[in-house]
């Protein structure tokens, strides 16, 4: 999950530049879509404030500089400003990841009193009936309520817009929205499909007409608006034959703290069996970084297999993502299967064609709720098929 | 050069707030921080930055740069460089 315009270079540093704290799984919205594990309802046992603090202050000592508040969503912390105030303190750059739910007039003034930089709004569409519809919750006049605030209270915004089949057509809708409230910033992040989204992928996944089609949108909105406004949109790993040079490598310059203090090297990490995430509540983080078997795992090229050993784009997209490797070929260390060279290349081409033509069954989108699966039940051993 | 410049001599350059300049020790250089980005400056264009306060007009920026570098022919350098500052919206002349 690469974000466009990391412009700083590094790599002999070495330094985790990027840190998005996930300061808890709960969540008044219940996107299918949401990047949170299946089983989030039972990480209840997240960080304190002090411990928070802690991680704070070591990631600083390491370099980090770019900071993400997200979660869940992060209002839901009542130490959230604290928690900010203390960031600011330490010198980051304080970026606030929310659906607008709980973000208050008192709270942002709060945040922007402490130093706060800038807030990342999610919407999904320009439409609140279909807004609604999308994340389960009566919540488009929250998210306008809050956008207005936040722009009186001068904060930089990114409007952050997951897409899915269910949005992808409103890109003009979310663009006027965006310019009728003065955003700077607007970024159609193709949904990545992990936990929820992986689960509704049949029913979330664009076609690469749709694609197409808002991509031609967006370049003409990005001429009419010149400067006023910068618009990312990155042709998604399914539809581009190349992996995303994913989080820029394996713990290179990126780390993720999940709400119960396990240390990720990126949001989605826990979805692969048998790694062992090193806890900020047992380890420094300056172990964990430089030196946890996890962190080491796939950093570098070492743990290759072919085709990117002998790939000569693996010092470009690091053999893409680990976690979809293990997600949809079962092995974390093969070729990401988004790569037209991997031998698993035609399970991202099936699910496109499935896209392509909706064939039944069609199933309703399973939304992010406690209990909405299981994890209890396990297949006898030796009867997988595999 | 001057007929096109983004910039003239009598205007007021300074840092676009949508961004923060500032020294980071750990990379021994001036950062630009913005949304979902960090740029990391080159010596000459963090001190070129760093004059433009909003304060100074241009011609007193770059008499300032040529005291700093003790060289005289830096207007080239320094407008080019301005032309992608002002061009990548890192900087903007204060109205």
């Amino acid at each position: 999950m690469v974000k466009a315009g990391s412009e700083l270079r590094v790599d002999g540093g070495g330094r985790p530049l990027w840190l998005v704290l996930e300061l808890t799984y709960k969540c008044p919205l219940k996107c299918p879509w949401c990047s949170n594990p299946l089983d989030f309802a039972e990480i209840t046992d997240e960080l304190t404030t002090e411990e928070w603090k802690k991680v704070l202050r070591e990631a600083r000592e390491l370099g980090t500089i770019q900071l993400g508040f997200s979660g869940g969503e992060p209002m839901v912390r009542k130490d959230l400003e604290e928690l900010v105030a203390e960031a600011v303190k330490l010198g980051f750059y304080t970026n606030l990841i929310t659906s607008g739910m709980g973000l208050t007039k008192e709270r942002l003034s709060e945040l922007k009193r402490i130093g706060l930089q800038q807030i990342q709004l999610s919407f999904q569409h320009s439409d609140p009936q279909i807004n609604d519809a999308m994340v389960g919750a009566p919540s488009f006049d929250a998210k306008m309520s809050a956008a207005e605030e936040i722009k009186a209270q001068g904060f930089p915004v990114v409007l952050n817009v997951p897409i899915s089949r269910y949005n992808i057509e409103d890109a003009d809708g979310l663009i006027a929205l965006a310019e009728k409230m003065g955003f700077e910033y607007v970024e159609f992040a193709n949904v990545q499909y992990y936990n929820w989204a992986l689960l509704n992928r049949a029913e979330l996944l664009p076609t690469r007409e749709q694609l197409e089609t808002a991509e031609a949108r967006i370049i003409q909105h990005r001429e009419r608006l010149g400067k006023d406004m910068t618009i990312y949109f990155v042709v998604p790993d399914y539809f581009d034959g190349r992996p995303k040079a994913c989080m820029n490598g394996w713990g290179t310059i990126h780390f993720t703290i999940a709400p119960d203090g396990k240390a990720l090297p990126c949001q989605e990490a826990r979805v692969i069996e048998g790694l062992e995430f090193p806890n900020v509540r047992d380890h420094a983080l300056e172990w964990i970084w430089k030196h946890s078997p996890t962190f080491m795992k796939y950093r570098g090229n070492s743990w290759m297999k072919e085709p990117c050993v002998s790939c000569d784009e693996k010092e470009t997209d690091f053999g893409g993502c680990r976690c979809q490797a293990f997600l949809l070929t079962g092995d974390a260390a093969n070729t990401d299967p988004a790569c037209s060279k991997s031998k698993h290349f035609h399970i991202i081409q099936s699910a496109i064609a499935a896209a392509e033509t909706r064939q039944p069954p069609r199933m309703p989108l399973v939304m992010r709720t406690k209990g909405a699966v299981s994890h209890k039940l396990k297949e006898p051993v030796g009867t997988s098929g595999i | 050069m001057l007929e096109n410049a983004p910039i003239g001599l009598n205007d007021r350059p300074e840092i676009n707030p949508l961004f923060l300049f500032r020294w980071e020790e750990k990379e021994q250089a001036y950062l630009l921080l913005y949304p979902e980005g960090i740029i990391k400056l080159n010596d000459s264009a963090g001190n070129i930055l760093k004059l433009c306060t909003g304060e100074k007009t241009f011609e007193e920026v770059i008499s300032e740069l040529k005291n700093l570098f003790d060289v005289e022919e830096l207007e080239d350098d320094i407008y080019s460089f301005m032309e992608v500052a002002i061009g990548k919206g890192w900087v903007r002349v204060k109205s």
